[in-house]
């Protein structure tokens, strides 16, 4: 992965598979003191604390076919590395919260990347799940919902049409602090 | 400043294509890997390019969508085409390059972009 945004694509397809029916991305920066932080919570099925205390673990995966699991351990690294945090919170039935908080100025920082193109992918390929986006920057917040979306373009139009991503793209491109 | 107003103008231009839609809804298939190896490998700007593609052709009966790991990783990315009843056919170590002549070739036209695909991959 070479770019952060990447590494949330990947983290909240955790959420997806996990049946959410809502997923929140925050990307909150703050230039004065060079602090970043990204979460990503759901309302999927959660995970017992013994997954919880394991997830991290690159060889620790719920999946059968195979023994490895890295989407979790490669964003926990990107924030450590930087001198920064990692948490991961999660209840059974209740969801899960990942949280990663990065130092800007350390020259182990990668760049953020296109996180626009990653929320609009997210929502295209999941038009039946609601996403909510927040980019902030020094105070500065813009938030996206589908939902608000959902209300313009009523039920006949899904977001998976390419036209809506198109425009969804470019709307937060436009609009968005990152 | 693009708004949501613009979205608005949107809904109503697909509306009047809706008809048109429904005759012929989706009997192609395009998906594409997305767990942690398809992403690290560039599955992200793949599926832009196809969905741009698509949007570009006015195709409206090819879904896009994805899956996770399918256990190739170092083929990553992979992507999966589905024609109507007709076998699957996988295409390895894609790029937005090669898109669209996968949909112009494959897709439009029927003939299966044979260099592309993991059989021909000499790996």
């Amino acid at each position: 992965m070479h770019e952060l945004s990447l590494n949330v694509l990947d983290v909240a397809q955790n959420s997806v598979s996990a049946g959410a029916k809502l997923i929140e991305i925050s990307v909150r920066e703050n230039t004065s003191d060079a602090s970043m932080v990204i979460s990503i919570r759901d309302d999927g099925c959660g995970m017992s604390e013994t997954t919880v205390r394991n997830v991290c673990d690159p060889f620790y995966t719920t999946r059968t076919t195979r023994k490895v699991g890295l989407g979790l351990p490669f964003f926990k690294q990107t924030a450590e590395q930087t001198g920064g945090s990692f948490l991961i919170e999660s209840k059974v039935g209740k969801g899960t919260l990942v949280r990663a908080e990065y130092k800007t100025d350390s020259i182990d920082c990668m760049p953020l990347g296109d996180i626009c193109s990653t929320i609009a992918c997210l929502v295209t390929l999941n038009p039946h799940i609601d996403f909510r986006f927040v980019s902030e920057k020094d105070g500065n917040e813009f938030v996206f919902t589908t939902m608000e979306i959902k209300q313009i373009l009523g039920e006949d139009i899904s977001l998976g049409e390419p036209e809506v991503a198109a425009f969804i793209e470019d709307y937060l491109k436009e609009n968005a602090n990152h | 400043m693009k708004s949501l107003e613009e979205l608005k103008a949107l809904k109503a231009k697909m509306q009047e294509k809706m008809g048109i839609r429904n005759d012929d809804s989706a009997t192609t298939r395009v998906v594409i890997g997305m767990a942690t190896c398809g992403i690290a490998a560039g599955a992200k700007p793949v599926l832009k390019a196809f969905s741009d593609e698509i949007a570009k052709r006015g195709l409206t009966n090819v879904a896009v969508s994805q899956t996770g790991c399918i256990g190739i990783c170092q083929y990553e990315p992979v992507v999966e085409v589905y024609v109507g009843n007709e076998e699957k056919v996988t295409y390895v170590k894609m790029t937005p390059e090669k898109v669209a002549k996968v949909v112009s070739d494959h897709i439009v036209n029927g003939n299966v972009v044979t260099e592309y695909t993991i059989g021909e991959s000499k790996l």
